[in-house]
């Protein structure tokens, strides 16, 4: 039944035109700005070579693709994705049909994140495929690359679960759009700025925990915090659902 | 007919919203081979009921029972057994036609293998063979209505719930959407609500007619037509049973 949802989800998704604006539009500035880090590596690449303390291509490239650009973006663009997930079927009364068959609340919403996710997770595979290419002309350190892509998959299974949790509050897409917005990148703003001794915000944020995945360290208290705090929104979004048939 | 058994059972369902009562100890009882036809006012209740006998908004009290499965307790089991046309279809408007029954077969637990049969047969049956790969929104009311009925009957429930299911029907639709009930009626249990007196004449065989909340007239629509000794219009009966039940209301 999870995967009937997921399916229906995925595919109206890729139904929508915007959609494949957005994921367009994506791989153009992914790809555009990925080449100006080759680019300054290569320029960079004489003085790198008579510094002791060498950094290679992939730690030169990837950690900072991935904190700088790909995980704000994957920030930016959540909120489109699933603003839809829950408010259309408040606004188009589509939700009787789901409540009335026989899944439980926890199927629907485990549907559609299920949905979300594997989108969600389908670009960032075409983010890492991107990095890949840097092994045709160099030898790269794929567990650098590996650490960060896990890091990324969890991390947007974190936002992902936020945004669909602040879509089953309302029937207004744009405003559940604009709530996520503000509590993925808000967190993520201050977290950036804090100094060290406001650790309290990079523990609390969510693209706090990204920094170990990020310089290659597989922290695991970092992956049981992505976990818990995607358990703990889904649980929040079920609960909403049941509050449904209880209040009307 | 009072041998064949019960498919649907409601006990003194309550509902509230805020201070409002929407609903006030409704109990009903549904058997294979009717249609009940729930007649009444706007805001009479009708659309709560209904909706809490599909498992789509819970009662504050009282007791569901569909097949024999207790709608709280084995909510699956229950709803399986039921299909739900709400006052609005439910209808993602992007999808296919074909695309959404399939879905919504699924969603209603037709094993994989059948969906396809199932499909055809519901097509026939709603006339939608033609728009089968029209996508839903750029239908017609009518057929967009057709497609709501058609994903409340395409698992071929016991208990098909339909609120208002011909509202914006044109006269030949209406014909056949009626005949439609009436063959479903046949086999199934239907339960529908309605303002069009005709509808219960043409359909139903049993009529309750909801006020306020409660159920005020529950008989027969052959015996609700003898009310008047024969010679009152349906619809100077309907009337005449709501006003006498305000007017006994508002007495002290």
């Amino acid at each position: 039944m999870i995967r009937l949802i997921a399916l229906k989800e995925l595919r109206s998704l890729f139904h929508a035109p915007s959609t494949w604006y957005i994921l367009g539009g994506m791989q153009l500035v992914l790809g555009w700005l990925f080449l100006a880090l080759i680019s300054q590596f290569m320029s960079e690449q004489t003085q790198l070579a008579l510094n002791p303390y060498l950094k290679g291509a992939t730690e030169e490239i990837v950690p900072w693709f991935f904190r700088e650009i790909v995980s704000p973006l994957l920030m930016v663009v959540t909120p489109i994705f699933a603003m839809r997930l829950m408010t259309d079927e408040r606004r188009n009364q589509t939700l009787a049909l789901l409540l009335s068959a026989p899944v439980s609340s926890a199927g629907i919403v485990l549907g559609k994140f299920a949905g979300l996710l594997t989108f969600l997770w389908l670009v960032i595979l075409f983010v890492a495929a991107m990095n890949l290419t840097l092994n045709i002309g160099t030898e790269m350190d794929i567990g650098l690359l590996l650490s960060n892509v896990a890091g990324l998959l969890l991390l947007a299974a974190a936002n992902g679960s936020l945004a669909l949790y602040i879509s089953s509050l309302t029937a207004q897409p744009l405003a559940a759009a604009i709530a996520a917005e503000a509590a993925l990148l808000g967190p993520w703003l201050i977290e950036r700025n804090a100094f060290d001794r406001y650790r309290f915000w990079q523990d609390i944020a969510p693209s706090g925990h990204f920094h170990h995945f990020n310089s290659g360290l597989l922290d695991s208290g970092d992956a049981i915090y992505y976990l818990v705090f995607t358990v703990f929104f889904l649980t929040l979004a079920i609960r909403r659902l049941d509050n449904t048939r209880i209040y009307g | 007919m009072s041998l064949a058994p019960i498919t649907l059972e409601a006990h003194s369902l309550v509902r509230q919203f805020g201070r409002h009562s929407a609903v006030r100890g409704v109990s009903l009882e549904l058997r294979r081979g009717e249609v009940l036809g729930l007649l009444g006012h706007n805001g009479a209740g009708k659309s709560t009921t209904l909706q809490m006998l599909s498992g789509v908004l819970q009662p504050h009290s009282g007791r569901i029972e569909i097949c024999g499965f207790d709608l709280a307790r084995q909510p699956e089991q229950a709803k399986s057994c039921v299909g739900f046309l709400p006052e609005t279809p439910p209808l993602y408007r992007d999808m296919r036609v074909e695309a959404y029954l399939t879905f919504t077969a699924g969603l209603r637990r037709v094993p994989r293998g059948r969906i396809a049969g199932a499909l055809a047969e519901t097509l026939r049956r709603c006339g939608l063979q033609d728009v089968r790969g029209k996508i839903i929104g750029t239908l017609s009311k009518g057929y967009q209505q057709r497609v709501g009925i058609a994903q409340a009957i395409i698992h071929n429930p016991e208990v098909v719930i339909l609120d208002e299911p011909t509202i914006g029907l044109d006269p030949a639709q209406l014909r056949d959407i009626r005949a439609l009930i009436r063959e479903l009626g046949d086999t199934r249990s239907v339960i529908l609500s309605t303002h069009l007196l005709g509808e219960v004449e043409n359909i139903c065989d049993r009529v309750e007619i909801m006020h306020e909340g409660r159920l005020i007239y529950g008989d027969t629509s052959v015996r609700m037509k003898a009310f008047g000794n024969g010679e009152m219009k349906l619809e100077d009966i309907y009337i005449e049973i709501t006003q006498t039940h305000a007017g006994q209301e508002d007495a002290p």
